[in-house]
Order: structure tokens, then sequence, then C-alpha cells
């Protein structure tokens, strides 16, 4: 038999459901494989061994009761964003301290209602802002998967999910929680050979979880299959009275779409994705997707999105704005961390400089700037505009498919330090990704090759506004198609 | 629009995020970098373009104008720095 952590959540389902064994037994497995892997991966910040056993002992009894929920005894890792009462977050910033929520995210409280169990806190770049996980407070998480050139490199396992990626892709849960606010989910997944899904703005809530963007933050899942992703999904999303964006239609039954197929689907490729310097082995990925979902009975569509180059420059101030405006509520008074000084505005200015890492200033002080007295027209409301016209590219592709094709980032996972000296290089991970978010669409990454150092590579598939159905439909042919199974050698 | 150090003092001061002088010419340099590739921007035209302000198009709900929560001071104050009698306690700003 398989060892219990390297089943999937679909199949680990199976099990407890067929009683092979029981969701104590899970969670001990799960327990064990964090304490032993956790010093070389640095994946988990807060452990719960104790809680998951609980729940797990919880779950037991509602299985033989009969009254399971829909992730009765699933374990699951959760991104230190999301607050979980009694339980550490901190976003992985100094300026939360030893923050212990007493509240529940709306997400989170949906998987514990449908009986899952909370193994503990997963690493992530500071408040979500980052692409490798290297502006943690806690440090980075490493890459389960090493380069085959024998260097043995540490290499990041992307960002701002860095922790959820790879503690999926160690087998160290059987999901995660994820955000992505330019494409936090999608490229960290792709780094790691999982699967990971941004749903619509709106489907799920984002109460409890701490704002980075609010316009363009969302949550979802990272999973280690397309099915495993969808039954995640369905179950963190749903409307919520605390969150005034989140959208009051019914949550579909995604599980049921990724076995859809693809038949009679115009499938567009958008050319202004096919950037320089792209490597040869993203290139044929791409080519090897189009041909699988031909051969899947899809028609292939050229489409053009003309202002695709512009979404990054304009991701770079619509998110420090919004950021600049979230992050003020950190000022040392009700929570977290306080330094003590002279005056009250001594005490904000210290309790901010020595709470927040660099990179978050950075942009909390681009944000400032583009909002300040005289440059909010020249640089916020023009961005606004740009972002406008980026929708209505979308909205024209619409008109000539159903889902858009992609590469999910422009490299596979490179080394940790590699990067992060030149803040726009690392900005650049976000060239295909942050589309989706400006636009507020669903975007999936689906890993479906390794490259020439044995890396994993994803495809991201886009869809419609609240179509999740159709990206899970493509996704699941990509999955089947290119039979990707690999996994992560274990070295921790 | 180039930043320079003075700049980033006075946005530093907005922000209520203490730089030493010493860090201000490095970071206008930073910030001038970033601004430098953003003002790609201007060669879009956005005449007559609405401002993007929700991504998907909805109206705000309104809920009934009603008490749905409350008596949760000792919550409110778990986490605070400084507490006492279920106040948060703070620098003097009043003389």
């Amino acid at each position: 038999m398989t060892q219990l952590t390297e089943l999937t959540l679909a199949a680990a389902r199976d099990g407890l459901a067929s009683k092979a064994f029981s969701a104590v037994e899970l969670a001990t497995a799960f327990n064990k494989a964090i304490e032993a892997a956790n010093p070389s991966l640095n994946a988990y910040v807060v452990t719960t061994p104790e809680k998951a056993l609980e729940m797990a002992a919880a779950s037991d009894a509602r299985l033989k009761a009969g009254n399971a929920g829909a992730l009765e005894g699933i374990p699951l890792g959760i991104k230190d964003l999301f607050c979980t009462e009694g339980v550490r977050a901190t976003a992985c910033s100094n300026i939360l301290g030893e923050f212990k929520p007493t509240y529940e995210s709306t997400v989170t409280s949906q998987l514990w209602r449908d009986g899952a169990v909370m193994l503990g806190k997963l690493n992530m770049d500071e408040f979500a802002m980052g692409s490798s996980n290297e502006t943690s407070r806690f440090g980075p998480v490493v890459n389960p998967w090493k380069r085959q050139d024998g260097a043995n490199a540490s290499l990041t396992p992307g960002g701002s999910s860095g922790g959820s990626a790879a503690a999926v892709a160690a087998d160290l849960c059987l999901g995660a929680t994820a955000t992505d606010t330019g494409g936090s989910i999608r490229q960290p997944a792709a780094f790691t050979g999982t699967v990971g899904i941004k749903p619509t703005y709106g489907r799920a809530s984002r109460f409890g979880i701490v704002a980075f963007a609010s316009s363009l933050d969302q949550a979802g899942p990272i999973a280690k299959t397309v099915l495993d992703s969808a039954i995640l999904l369905e179950s963190m999303c749903g409307h919520d009275p605390k969150d005034s964006t989140s959208l009051q239609i019914p949550v579909p039954d995604f599980a049921a779409a990724v076995a859809r197929g693809v038949k009679g689907l115009k499938i567009g490729v958008p050319k202004e994705y096919r950037v320089d310097g792209m490597p040869e082995a993203i290139e044929k990925l791409w080519s090897d997707g189009i041909a699988w979902l031909k051969d899947a009975g899809a028609e292939i569509v050229d489409v053009s999105l003309p202002h695709t180059k512009y979404a990054l420059p304009c991701y770079y101030i619509v998110a420090p704005a919004e950021a600049s405006s979230n992050l003020a509520r950190f000022d040392g008074m009700r929570f977290g961390t306080r330094v003590e000084g002279e005056t009250l505005t001594e005490v904000y200015e210290q309790s901010r400089a020595q709470g927040f890492g660099n990179e978050v200033k950075r942009r909390i002080l681009i944000g400032t700037y583009v909002l300040s007295a005289g440059y909010y027209d020249a640089y916020y409301l023009r961005a606004q505009r740009v972002r406008t016209k980026i929708a209505e590219d979308f909205r024209l592709a619409w008109q000539k498919c159903d889902a858009l094709l992609t590469p999910t980032a422009p490299s596979a996972a490179f080394g940790l330090g590699e990067k992060s000296d030149d803040p726009i290089q690392m900005y650049l991970n976000d060239v295909f990704t942050v589309t989706a978010n400006l636009a507020g669409l669903p975007g999936i990454s689906v890993p479906a090759a390794l490259d020439s150092q044995g890396l994993p590579l994803g495809l991201q598939v886009i869809g419609r506004a609240l179509d999740e159905e159709t990206v899970f439909a493509v996704a699941g042919v990509l999955e089947a198609q290119s039979g990707f199974n690999a996994k992560a050698k274990s070295w921790w | 629009m180039a930043v320079d150090a003075n700049t980033v003092r006075r946005v530093a001061r907005l922000a209520r995020i203490h730089e030493p002088d010493s860090r201000l010419e490095s970071l206008a340099g930073e910030l001038n970098t970033i601004l430098g590739w953003i003002e790609m921007l201007n060669e879009v035209d956005v005449e007559g373009v609405e401002p993007m302000t929700s991504a998907v198009e909805t109206t705000l709900p309104l809920r009934e104008d009603v008490v749905t929560d409350g008596g949760n001071s000792q919550k409110i104050v778990a986490n605070a720095p400084r507490s006492a009698d279920g106040f948060f306690v703070v620098p003097k700003v009043v003389e």
C-alpha cells in the first residue's frame, strides 16, 4: 500500500469512507511527515499536531455516525495570511508579532464546516508581496524540487504562496489554502508541479484574510490534482455577508466539470504571451498543450490581447496604492508589535519602520506616492483606465473563444537569491498571471512537463468570469493528456 | 517626475514609516527605477475610458441597518500591545 501521505485528496476521501484507514491515522501520518521534513523545507511556520488529532477524532466520529462532510478527515495546510482562531497568524510579517486571531476567516471556517483537519500555518512572502518567498519573516521555503545538474542549489518554490505549494508537493498535506493577487497561487503551483486555481473575483470571501490589494486578492486552493483542487474550491467559495464584494450566486459542482472534456470548445492562444527569451522548454510545452487540446476535440483560435504588456506596470500602481491604504492599520496600537517613543507619531513611524520588511516598505512608499496630491491623476487614475482596457481585451477575446491557454510563468523555479537584488526582474515572474487578477477572471495552473533540468513547468488556463467549470474541463484534459505524474525526489 | 531624497522623506512621513537620512538617496533610486518602468502606461490612449473600479460588474448590496454583533471588547483588545479595562492604551495625544 502507498504511504497515506502520498494519496490524492480524492483517494484519501475514498479510503476514509471505506474505512481502509481512520482520520486519526491519516492525521498522524501527516504530523510525522511534517516533523521530519519541515526543518529542511521550512514550509510550515506553525504546526498544530494536537489540534489535527482532535479534529481527526471528531471526523472519525462523524464518519462512523454516517454524517461526514465533503472534506471529512482531510488534513490541510493553511496559508499564514488566513486568520485562524487561537492559532498565530502573522502574514509572515514582524509587525504582527504573535497575533492570535480571536475569529476565523470565512474560507477556513467553511473548510472546517465540511470536516477538514488543520495541520498548521504555511510560510509565504510578507503580506503576500513577493514571488520567491524571500520576504518572509521566517526565511524562505525551499522548493522540494532540485535541478539535475548535481549542484544541489536550493530553489524557490515561488511566491507568495510558496509554503502552500511546497507542502503539497512534498506530501506534507493533502491540499492547502492560498491567495492570489498577481499570480501568488498559480506561479508557485507551476514551480512545484502542483495544481493551483484562482477563482473569479468575488467567488470566495475575503473576510478574515489579511488584505493586500482588495480589488485583486482572491483565495483559492493548491492541490495535487485538478480534481482535488475542484473539491477544495467548491468548499472555499460561496456568498458571505461579511464581504460586500462576495457574489450572491450559487457555487456550481466544480468537481463534475473536471471530466467534462473539451469537445467543441474554442481555445484561444494569445500571441502577446510569446515573450522574448522564453525558455525553449516552455515554448514546447505550450505547443504540446495546444496539440493535446486539439486531439481532445477543441478548436484552436489565435487571439490578441494587445494591452498585455501594460498589465504589470498597471498592477504596480494599483496594488501598492491599495496596499498602502490597507496596511495603514498596522500602527502598533491595536495588535502586533509596538515600538515605544516620545510622541504618537514617533510610535507609529518606529513601529512601522521596524515591523515591515524592505519590500513591503518599498510598496507602501510607491503606493503613498502615486496616491499623493498632484500625482493621483497621472498615476492611479491612469492605471485604472488602463485596467479597463486590459479587461476589454478579454471581453473581445471571449467573442472568439471559450478559454485561453498560456504558459503560467516565464521560467522554471529559480535559485534562492538569484533575483532578489532587482525588484523589476522579480515582478516579471507574474507577467502571464497578473492579467487575470486585473480583469477579475479565473485562472488555473496545471503541471504538464519537466524541463531539461527535471524541473516542473505549468500551463495556465484563463476563463470567462464565473466560468470556472470550463477552466476545470480544459485543465482536466491537459492533466490527462500530458500524463504528468512526476514527484520531487525526497532529500528532506 | 523624478523622485529625490526630499520627496522620499515627505512620502515616508505621509506613510508613517521612519526612514533614516542615510537611506533616502538609495530609496529614491529604487523608486525612480520602478516609476520609470511604470511610465510605459503613458503610451496607452485612455481618452474617454472609464476607470475600472470593480473586477466584476455588480452593485454593492445594502443590509438592514441593525446591530448584528457586539459585546466583544475582551476579544477585540486581546492582541493589543497595551490595554486596560477593555480599552486600548495609547500614547498621550492631548495635552
